[in-house]
């Protein structure tokens, strides 16, 4: 639903949307993250105090970007202990004017995401750093007080003090950045938790940053796919859960509570990533939730196209998740006995895990078998450690025995 | 990242007795190990919360009672084998981790310095991720 927006609102997209290039033109510049922050912070409050009175400057970034300079520099000027910087720092030429065209978010991004972080770090401080929320936010998503999160945010930012502020052609660095969106995104989409607690807030966040990311490597397939991905799954977030946040299988889904804008823009840029070899992960997930989502009833699904798309998956990568979900694509293609067979190779590499013993339950129940079926369910929901998937997983038993 | 609640139990039976009759050295000392670990947890960003429990003299058991008010009773009882001294909620990476945070509390000294070793429970909290594979 589109409303109006407020000048006050469009003063904060505007904000939002150019803080990360100030930053990462101010760390660019200066190499120090953590000081750069504090820098850009009192431009944007100088911002919000100086616009509204005096009106916009006609190039908000330039002035984003010299007011944090100078703060920097004056910061710099108070440290008598780092004075042989500010003399670097001050015989620097603060960028005036056009400031260069590459996108210093996407730098800032690569940054955040460095290998050096774990995930869950990388995705604090990009959310803190590049996606502009307050700590106070991330805390809530994460369900932990504001100072435990403010101390990892930091210990992230301290543990990047001299990381190279370079956009890496080293496609490894690229994966991890794509990774930790795609966590990210996860994050928000499998979080069932209620709508106060803006968990859905990070996919659209990873959404948006992906965005940013493929506007400037429009040509990356893998990028391009992920995008996909996310739109693709997103677009089924509001008929994922019931009234009592219960999960409801995509075949069971009220299709016409989906996201159709974001099928429609998913499918053509699913189309276009499979286009774009070396063919990896991404594109094909994101071709398997393209044909889940095109077509308006369960019983119309591509199965064979599906399960040819998790033979391509397996052979890129050896995660017994795709092995797991193409032994239910064999199922629905050949039958619940071609997929039973399928699953028997997991038990060693995923003994004791739910998911393995809730896609028996389905297969058999499938079969007609409903005691061994009501068994399986009962063994998932002892193993799993999510509270709405134990009573999905109880609710399936119940119903069979 | 992953929630934990350590729980830290202390041996019924001697709930009245041993802690008040240790030297003030050695329970500065227990105090200080586990204040420390504390403080590395709120260092590292892992820790939630952490409490301490009150003593068993003032625990209150409540049973429902479906034909009249609900049913009052002091416990849990001296025999009792283990009882719940206080408790951490850690956020972490992995099991290890909070493993690891653990034996750390658990080998908070005693009298004398040497390793108390109180049992520490480690439980993983549900969590409210519906990761329902969409096939």
């Amino acid at each position: 639903m589109a409303t109006s927006k407020t000048t006050d609102e469009h003063f904060e997209d505007l904000l939002r949307e150019l803080t990360p290039q100030v930053l990462g033109a101010v760390v660019r510049w200066s190499g120090d993250f953590a000081a750069a922050e504090d820098a850009v912070q009192e431009a944007l409050l100088a911002a919000a105090t100086t616009w509204p009175r005096d009106g916009r400057p006609d190039n908000p970034k330039a002035w984003l970007i010299q007011t944090a300079s100078r703060r920097f520099i004056d910061e710099v000027r108070q440290q008598q202990a780092r004075r042989r910087r500010e003399e670097r720092a001050a015989l620097r030429e603060v960028p005036l004017g056009e400031v260069e065209e590459y996108d210093d978010t996407l730098r800032l991004l690569f940054l955040c995401c460095h290998p050096e972080l774990t995930p869950a770090s990388a995705i604090a401080l990009t959310l803190r750093a590049v996606g502009g929320l307050t700590t106070a936010e991330i805390a809530t998503a994460y369900l932990v007080p504001e100072a435990t999160m403010a101390q990892r945010i930091s210990r992230a930012k301290s543990k990047l003090k001299g990381a190279s502020f370079e956009l890496s052609a080293d496609p490894d660095r690229l994966r991890n950045v794509l990774h930790v969106l795609y966590l990210m995104f996860n994050e928000g989409y499998t979080s069932t938790s209620g709508p106060e607690l803006h968990r859905s807030d990070l996919s659209s966040e990873a959404i948006r940053l992906t965005r940013a990311v493929r506007a400037q490597l429009p040509e990356d397939g893998q990028v391009t796919g992920l995008l996909a991905l996310m739109l693709l799954t997103d677009a089924r977030r509001a008929a994922r859960t019931g009234p009592r946040g219960e999960l409801i299988p995509l075949a069971e889904q009220d299709r016409s509570l989906w996201n159709h804008d974001y099928i429609t823009e998913g499918v053509a840029l699913a189309v276009e990533a499979f286009d774009t070899p070396p063919l990896g992960e991404y594109q094909l997930q994101a071709a398997i939730a393209a044909l889940h989502d095109e077509v308006d009833r369960a019983e119309e699904t591509d199965w064979p196209q599906i399960l040819a798309l998790y033979g391509l998956l397996e052979n890129l990568s050896g995660n017994p998740m795709v092995k797991l979900n193409r032994a239910i694509a064999a199922a629905m293609v050949d039958g619940p006995d071609a997929g039973l067979k399928l699953l028997e190779p997991l038990d060693a590499e995923l003994a004791g895990h739910h998911r393995l013993d809730a896609t028996r339950g389905h297969l058999y129940e499938m079969r007609g078998d409903r005691e061994t079926a009501a068994e399986h369910f009962r063994a998932a929901a002892r193993a799993t450690t999510s509270l709405p998937e134990r009573d999905y997983l109880m609710g399936k038993a119940a119903s069979l025995s | 990242m992953t929630k934990f609640m350590l729980l830290m139990n202390m041996d019924g039976g001697n709930c009245d007795v041993p802690m008040l009759e240790w030297d003030k050295a050695d329970m500065d000392a227990h105090l200080k190990h586990l204040s420390d670990g504390l403080e590395r947890l709120r260092q590292s960003g892992e820790l939630v919360e952490v409490n301490g429990l009150t003593w068993p003299k003032h625990a209150k058991v409540v049973r429902a009672n479906g034909v009249s008010a609900p049913v009052l009773t002091d416990g849990p009882y001296a025999e009792s084998k283990e009882v719940l001294a206080g408790y951490t909620m850690i956020d972490v990476e992995s099991e290890e981790r909070a493993l690891e945070i653990a034996a750390e509390q658990s080998a908070a000294p005693g009298p004398g310095g040497v390793p108390l070793e109180q049992p520490i429970e480690v439980r993983r909290v549900m969590d409210s991720d519906g990761d329902l594979e969409d096939y």
